[in-house]
């Protein structure tokens, strides 16, 4: 702790601070632009300016950069000075020289941080009258909008997308007062965080593109906490709602998770809520009549009766959950089938996979690491998982990582470490140990130490030999090739001698003995003393928590379908194309006479179906998730009920009430399915400090969604009906649809926005932290499950696989992800969409010579007895006798990977 | 009881005095060139709609009685896809008038607003848009603007230079 005096009042600080966060932290107002929490300090912008005084007896002081001042024990400064108070508006005067006359039309006014910091220096008229320097703007793809007059040459925009996140596609360009910040030419940004430039630049150079189609002031969102769904990691999000539709989301600080930044599939896709394909109503199809497509939209009330009807007619009845719903739902049908004909709705190997991840998370002794843990780890190794596709924003802080080790530089040279250029002077491009084990090129290979191209059966192999390595009591892999087994001990070296060394792995692969050898890696470290970390990524929103909840298997499912025991399927939030083999699920519908689906987009499964309930998505959804670090979180829905959709619990709830009217006095709101749950499984105790019950009340009153400037209140319905409704109830939360309601800082769980007087921007965010870059005011939201065991006996995994080898004419087929495009939601918003690949079947330029195929060229190949017709693309980094297959993309759902393929000759059409 | 010979004086007096009063609607009352009646949306000088939808008007708006959706065109003019104001609800107060950036929403000097049916008083762009600029005749918000719109480029919009040459080496 260090004592600082401002305007001669003493404060105490945390050390090693510079004087801007330590002042910002205090709760003081100094204006700023290019310091940023996650990227330090450059002293661009110079309009932080403090006054300094050498000692009490200093009355003249000197002007300084506070945020390239340390804070250290005794320092005195004074904010208020008029010296300096004169200095701050003459800077923003400078700044705002060629600034448009763009606010009315700029998508960043009225949470732009360059109007705030305008108004806060006291900048109001314009003097300068001469002509204003004016640039052109550049097309940068689906997400992002280019509008480059606005620049105030601040440079976090470059810093955080080259320096960052390691962009390489935008640069500064130009010289003296001409700096320009784009591309080298016009085209889609790369980066897979470009969106975070929306919220880092702070003037409306970039702005969100998908919400500029349907532009909506901050003020006029009616917004709520929410987690994204998009895959494992459970980022927190804040998702705005107008007018019926979602119009963004943005982030939501979570300093254990996802920090400042979102990946742009967290962010952009949202847009599938709003899509055509989305089911509005009940529908009923009458089997009996079998005209094709005889969608009968229906009343609540008529299909409920339709239901129950079939209830008291079927022989038996099976539950299949899903791992993008919530607990709550997948408890609530689970409750309403019974536990014995409850089935976890994932595909047979990744149920596999899963309960194996959590058997190793919670048997082992190893510590699952949240993101920010994953920041300060010094030396990473990856096996097989493509983290930058599988699980975006794990890729970013990776990035961080690796930087760990060679901040030692700076520290060595007395430079502290928010001295963000000083720091990189001196580190240049060294970086930390990152494995990388993978069958192909991953986006993190510039920064990774040694790669090497394997199939998944060689990567466990070699990850079970990294941990005999480190530990000789880890099994030994007997037939590992001299040069490999060399890499081994190199890594098992750089491992040990880390302080914080993390394993990453996780489903991507689709190999179960993947996941093996990254645990026996982890516990080898553990067994040696070492403070190691084990990082499993998971495929989707929820999986961890379907699996913690436990049910049998998919296929167990299809065998007592198939044991003619069963007759009725409730499908919830899934499509089963997605998940077997279409000619088994087919078989299986066909043989249930009564299917009945809830879920919120169209999907082969409900083009199936028989009856069909429309429930929400995230945005109109109100449970928890829980992510791939066993992290608990609830997300709160955005938008009231609208018409005839109801969250998936209700809607369970509704059944249960229909079907079983004598069972429901435990079940009727989501706050007592939570206490079903924690009754039923007590690994889920958390979740009742989850967050504040739907009773909680804030000084008596609900925390509002909507902003105290929200506008159109007694219009916005005025063309239905000139008499403004009644705002929605929300009866599962304590935020209401109004603008009435606690006007302060929420609980951390609740905060709907980040908003404080003066700080308009996102920016405010730092008067909802405890301290600048720490937990939010009252600790972070959300509750880890999952701790490592101290007293378990464990034992390393000893199965071993094979080698896969060489077979002749088939080609071991392996899954690869794409950020845009694999995830079963986000494909279907028109941004992401656009960024989706093709179908391809990758090969590599081998097996392309081999087999005379061309970069598009088709070819035929066989998995499963199925035909697939695919161009070729050819990725060179693929090891030869291996091809690749996107997942998730169109005709390539629920084909179980890695699996052999044999390429069929002759196919040129 | 001297004061209240005094206030019946007062009332006496003002009985020859001239009328405030006018026989409406045959006589119209005189009103000065600012007072708040009803709101209309004004054009530019070249013609065009002058809102751009920028959404300050409806959070002025002290009964939320304003609801507008922004949309452009495909040269990047915004406008309002919607506007509505609920005139059952407007009190006439001018904030949104003085909050527009623009001159684009106006009050005017009619007050002749009654309706036996309430969703009358609801009013759409196409009844608030009028023909001419209003009150206020040379503004063209985008001819000040940076943003490029149909028929004006960057660099051309009045106290600008052309859009600089990012290649160009000179000092
Ligand atoms: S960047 Fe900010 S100050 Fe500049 S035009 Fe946009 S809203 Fe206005
Ligand atoms: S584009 Fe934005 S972030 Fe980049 S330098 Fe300009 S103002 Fe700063
Ligand atoms: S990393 Fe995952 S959870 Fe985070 S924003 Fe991206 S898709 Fe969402
Ligand atoms: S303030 Fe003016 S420009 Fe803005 S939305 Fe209202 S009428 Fe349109
Ligand atoms: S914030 Fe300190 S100089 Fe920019």
């Amino acid at each position: 702790m260090a004592t600082i005096f401002i305007d001669n009042i003493p404060y105490q600080v945390q050390d090693g601070q510079n004087l801007l966060s330590a002042c910002l932290s205090l709760g003081f107002n100094i204006p700023y632009f290019c310091w940023h929490p996650a990227m330090h300090a450059v002293g661009a912008c110079r309009m932080c300016a403090v006054k300094q005084f050498r000692d009490e007896n200093d009355t003249r002081g000197s002007i300084v950069m506070s945020c390239m001042t340390p804070a250290t024990d005794g320092t005195r400064i004074s904010i208020e000075d008029d010296d300096v108070r004169e200095f701050r508006a003459g800077v923003i005067e400078f700044l705002m020289i060629n600034h448009p006359h763009d606010c009315p039309v700029c998508d960043e006014g009225g949470e732009c941080h360059l109007q705030d910091m305008t108004v806060m220096s006291g900048h109001v008229y314009r003097r300068y009258r001469f002509k204003k320097r004016t640039y052109l703007n550049q097309n940068l793809g689906p997400f992002i909008n280019h509008e480059m007059n606005r620049c105030i040459q601040c440079y976090r925009c470059v810093r955080f997308y080259r320096d960052y996140c390691g962009g390489r596609d935008f640069n500064v360009f130009g010289a003296h007062e001409r700096i320009y910040f784009g591309r080298c030419a016009d085209g889609t940004l790369e980066n897979e965080f470009s969106g975070n430039l929306v919220e880092v630049c702070p003037t409306g150079v970039f702005t969100d593109k998908t919400l500029r189609k349907h532009y909506t002031r901050k003020w006029d969102l009616q917004t709520a906490p929410s987690v994204c769904p998009h895959c494992g990691l459970g980022c927190n999000t804040i998702v705005g709602e107008r007018y019926g539709s979602v119009r963004r989301i943005l982030n939501r600080y979570n300093h254990e998770v996802n920090g400042y930044f979102l990946c742009d599939r967290g962010r952009f896709g949202y847009e599938f809520v709003n899509g055509s394909n989305r089911v509005l109503q009940p529908i009923i199809r009458d089997s009996s009549n079998n005209s094709k497509n005889s969608n009968q939209p229906v009343q609540e009330t008529e299909v409920l009766e339709h239901l129950a009807k079939i209830w008291r007619s079927s022989k038996g009845i099976i539950g299949l959950g899903s791992p993008r719903a919530t607990l709550e739902a997948n408890f609530s049908l689970r409750s309403l089938v019974g536990p014995e004909n409850f089935y976890l709705g994932m595909s047979e190997p990744e149920s596999k996979m899963i309960s194996r991840i959590i058997q190793v998370l919670r048997s082992g002794p190893v510590h699952s690491p949240s993101l920010r843990e994953v920041e300060l780890c010094d030396a990473v190794l990856i096996l097989g998982e493509d983290v930058t596709n599988s699980a975006p924003r794990l890729a970013l802080s990776l990035r961080q990582s690796v930087r760990q080790k060679s901040m030692e530089i700076a520290d060595r040279l007395k430079i502290p470490r928010w001295a963000d250029a000083a720091v990189r002077q001196a580190v240049q491009s060294k970086k930390g140990p990152l494995f990388i084990l993978s069958p192909f090129a991953t986006k993190l290979d510039d920064i990774a130490t040694e790669t090497l191209r394997i199939d998944p059966n060689d990567i466990a192999r070699f990850g079970f030999q990294v941990a005999h390595e480190i530990n000789h009591e880890a099994p030994e892999v007997a037939d590992l090739q001299p040069n490999l087994k060399e890499l081994a001990i190199r890594i098992a070296a750089a491992l040990k001698q880390a302080s914080m060394p993390l394993v990453v792995s996780g489903t991507g692969s689709g190999t179960l003995s993947v996941i093996n050898a990254a645990a026996n890696v982890a516990w080898a470290l553990s067994d040696k003393g070492e403070k190691a970390g084990l990082f499993y990524t998971v495929p989707e929103c929820n999986s961890l928590g379907l699996g913690l909840m436990g049910g049998g298997s998919l296929r167990e499912c299809f065998e007592k379908v198939n044991s003619d025991s069963v007759d009725t399927l409730v499908i919830l939030e899934n499509d089963l194309y997605r998940r077997a083999p279409a000619e088994m699920v087919e078989s299986i519908l066909r043989k249930c006479k009564h299917t009945i689906v809830i879920d919120h987009l169209f999907s082969k499964t409900i083009q199936k179906a028989e009856v069909v309930f429309p429930c929400g998505t995230f945005a109109e959804t109100t449970g928890s998730f829980v992510n791939s670090e066993g992290r608990v979180q609830r997300l709160y829905r955005a938008m009231p009920e609208t018409g005839e959709i109801l969250e998936s619990h209700n809607w369970i709830l509704e059944i249960i009430k229909t079907v079983k009217p004598d069972a429901t006095d435990h079940l009727l709101n989501i706050d007592s399915i939570c206490e079903s749950i924690t009754r039923e499984f007590s690994i889920f105790k958390p979740l009742l400090e989850l967050a504040p019950s739907s009773q909680f009340r804030a000084i008596g009153q609900k925390i509002p969604r909507q902003s105290h400037r929200f506008s159109g209140r007694t219009s916005m319905s005025a063309n239905i009906s000139v008499h403004e409704p009644k705002p929605p109830d929300d009866s599962e939360s304590p935020l209401s649809f109004s603008m009435e309601g606690y006007p302060g800082i929420p609980p951390s769980s609740l905060i709907q926005r980040f908003w404080a007087p003066g700080w308009n921007s996102g920016q405010s965010v730092n008067k909802f932290q405890s301290e600048i870059n720490g937990p939010l005011l009252g600790g972070d939201p959300g509750k880890r499950l999952i701790e490592p065991s101290t007293g378990n006996k464990w034992n390393y995994f000893s199965d071993i696989p094979e080698a896969n080898g060489h077979r002749d004419k088939e080609w071991l087929a392996l899954p690869k992800f794409h950020i845009f495009g694999s995830e079963e939601l986000s494909r279907f918003g028109a941004s992401i969409s656009e960024r989706a690949p093709k179908p391809y079947v990758g090969i590599s330029s081998q097996d392309a010579d081999l087999l005379d195929k061309k970069e598009g060229e088709k070819v035929s190949l066989v998995i499963d007895n199925v035909l697939l017709n695919l161009p070729a693309h050819i990725i060179n980094s693929l090891p030869r006798g291996v091809i690749a297959l996107p997942v998730g993309i169109s005709n390539l759902d629920g084909i179980e990977l890695p699996a052999w393929a044999r390429i069929v000759e002759n196919s040129n059409g | 009881m001297l004061d209240l010979l005094k206030g019946i004086w007062t009332v006496f007096k003002h009985s020859f005095r001239k009328r405030e009063t006018v026989l409406f609607p045959e006589e119209k009352p005189n009103r000065p060139p600012r007072w708040r009646g009803r709101i209309i949306l004004s054009r530019d000088p070249d013609g065009q709609e002058r809102c751009v939808a920028c959404y300050l008007c409806a959070a002025a708006c002290p009964v939320d009685c304003i609801a507008l959706q922004a949309t452009q065109d495909e040269h990047g003019r915004r406008y309002p896809a919607f506007f509505r104001i609920n005139f059952s609800r407007c009190i006439f107060c001018g904030f949104c008038e003085e909050a527009c950036p623009t001159y684009a929403i106006q009050l005017t000097n009619d007050f002749e607003m009654s309706e036996y049916y309430r969703p009358n008083f609801v009013y759409e762009k196409e009844h608030l848009l009028i023909n001419g600029p209003g009150k206020y005749h040379d503004y063209n918000f985008y001819r000040v603007a940076g943003i490029s719109i149909g028929g004006k480029g960057k660099g051309e919009s009045e106290n600008e230079s052309l859009p600089v040459d990012i290649y160009s080496l000179k000092p």
